[in-house]
């Protein structure tokens, strides 16, 4: 079995058999709270999941609002470490790109579109699946404030999402695996430098 | 039972700790540290110091487990800093221990931070038990607290804190003030040492009578680094050269004084002559020799952990959790979160009630 975590927009967990069928799938939709619904959740898919050896484990890496991303990712990490099982890092927006092909399969490129926090909105272009069975990537992510998020796309179909499948993100690992491909890196994607300023002189504080 | 196995996992601030307890016995203090990563900021960056633990959170937990010499499947249980802290620090640890208890199908234990402070100092193979009641004082970069520990997994009081900064924070403060790097502690004591502490009377936060009644027990460093500001301002306007020496030694005898005063006073009016230090800035050796001189003329015995066990570390979280467990406490739920203002009297976060033991 395959396990997947994802906090990338709410907290989703999923287990699948390796032949990609949903053993068990559980989420929250809050697009806070992380930190409180992870370990109820993977508790709830590995006994929902019944008899079985977990694998692998797939960590969703964002794009996502940080603090949560991160949620996921340890939890993905650490949970593999108890296992002694490799962890799979996955784009996020591959999983959703997925979830959108199987559901309704219009021809042609088209984006995902996450909230990025701030007024910005990430947005990956895809057009199809390719031979392993993954969304084929035609413009990678990119953060774009919400307003110009259209002209941006110039057209391509969107697709706003706010939910992402664990189930989906696992088959988009188990493919990933299969062909023996590497998706993401070690590094969430965060797509923004940490928040800071250079400290400048000290100001006065007059005497 | 046994003495049980516990990993800790410590997140609060800029160290990724893991530790590794077998009781009251010290197995691993692993401890990555992001500091360099900050210094060029001249203090914590909280984004900064969040990526930094989930980078070093598994590693580290591997190099602790070999140099404990334990499998995770050895384990007990497994324990983390719930707050207080930086919360997106914090939540980096709340949830790899999740991920972690429920892949091991380990009890979890989520504690406060400051008590772990506390219980740092139980690892102490070489010395007698810490006897309650005592005063504890912790003072860090993120905390400067005086606590009344009656009982370590049941009863510990607030008894001040600091209004403002932290006192390391106003060392780091003063660092920059004086053109010192970051971190301040260091930089601060080594231009210190050729300085005259009584070269400069700066001010005593929240010491004077009027202050004393409503903050006995309470620390403000904000207007002693004004302080410090103003008297470099004034040297600059003279045009003459800032002392650096006599302002740094004079700066930290103000802290270390307060410091010291404050946590006797609570040692004489509670008539309890132990007092124990923890925190980062322990490590500052004038503040050991002002307490130590000024405790055994007081009649209390002074106890200070080893300093790394005094810096944040996960073992102090592990051995907390082992006390907890060995006193007969139930596991956290799994439902807690990272809170990143935990009271102190709160010691163990979100311990399952007995009838949810008997439903589930
Ligand atoms: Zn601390």
């Amino acid at each position: 079995m395959i396990l997947a975590v994802d906090t990338s927009l709410g907290t989703a967990v999923a287990l699948i058999d390796a032949d990609g069928s949903p053993r068990a799938d559980a989420a929250a939709h809050d697009p806070l709270g992380h930190a409180e619904v992870i370990g109820a959740l993977l508790q709830q898919v590995v006994h929902d999941a019944g008899a079985g050896d977990i694998t692998h484990v797939v960590a969703g890496m964002g794009p996502g609002p940080f603090t949560g991303l991160r949620i996921g990712i340890a939890a993905a990490r650490t949970f593999a470490l108890g296992r002694a099982v490799p962890v799979i890092p996955v784009p996020s927006h591959v999983a959703a790109a997925l979830t959108a092909i199987e559901t309704d399969a219009a021809p042609g490129p088209f984006a995902i579109v996450t909230d990025a926090r701030r007024r910005e909105v990430a947005i990956t272009v895809f057009d199809g699946i390719d031979d392993d069975g993954i969304p084929r990537i035609v413009a990678e992510t990119v953060l774009v404030p919400r307003a110009d998020a259209d002209d941006h796309l110039a057209g391509i179909d969107r697709r706003d999402v706010d939910a992402l499948s664990a189930v989906d993100l696992a088959r988009v690992g188990a493919r990933a695996l299969e062909a023996g491909r590497s998706l993401a890196g070690a590094e969430p994607l965060y797509l923004r430098h940490p928040d800071v300023t250079l400290p400048g002189i000290p100001k006065r504080v007059g005497s | 039972m046994s003495a049980p196995l516990v990993l800790g996992i410590e997140t609060s601030c800029d160290e990724t700790g893991i530790g590794i307890v077998r009781g009251r016995t010290l197995l691993s203090n692993t401890i990555a540290s992001s500091m360099d990563e900050h210094a060029r900021f001249g203090g914590v960056v909280p984004e900064v110091a969040a990526r930094a633990h989930l980078e070093a959170l598994q590693p580290s937990i591997e190099k602790a487990l070999g140099e404990a010499g334990v499998t995770l499947g050895d384990l007990d249980a497994v324990a983390v800093t719930s707050g207080p802290g930086l919360a997106g620090a914090l939540m980096v640890g709340v949830g790899a221990a999740k991920g972690l208890a429920v892949s091991l199908g380990k009890p979890l234990y989520a504690v406060n931070h400051l008590v772990g402070h506390i219980a740092a100092d139980i690892l102490t193979a070489d010395s007698d038990p810490l006897e309650y009641p005592t005063i504890a004082l912790l003072v860090s970069g993120g905390h400067t607290s005086l606590l009344h520990v009656r009982d370590l997994t049941g009863d510990v009081e607030l008894l001040g804190e600091t209004m403002d900064d932290a006192a390391g924070e106003a060392f780091d403060k003063v660092a920059r003030l004086l053109s010192l790097p970051y971190p301040g502690g260091p930089e601060i004591d080594r231009a210190a040492a050729a300085g005259d502490p009584d070269a400069i009377r700066f001010p005593r936060g929240l010491s004077r009578a009027s202050d004393m009644a409503k903050h006995r027990y309470d620390f403000s460093f904000s207007g002693l680094k004004t302080a410090v500001a103003r008297w470099v301002e004034r040297c600059e306007a003279d045009g003459s050269d800032v002392p650096v020496a006599d302002v740094a030694a004079s700066f930290r005898e103000a802290v270390v004084d307060v410091l010291v005063t404050k946590a006797l006073a609570a040692c004489t009016d509670l008539g309890v002559p132990r007092l124990l230090l923890g925190g980062g800035v322990i490590a500052n050796r004038r503040l050991r020799e002002v307490a130590l001189a000024r405790a055994a003329e007081a009649g209390v015995t002074v106890r200070i952990p080893p300093l790394s066990l005094c810096t944040d570390n996960g073992a102090m979280i592990a051995a907390l959790a082992a006390e907890l467990i060995s006193s007969g406490r139930q596991p956290s739920t799994l439902a807690f979160g990272a809170d990143s203002t935990l009271p102190v009297t709160e010691i163990q976060v979100a311990e399952i009630q007995e009838a949810e033991t008997v439903t589930s």
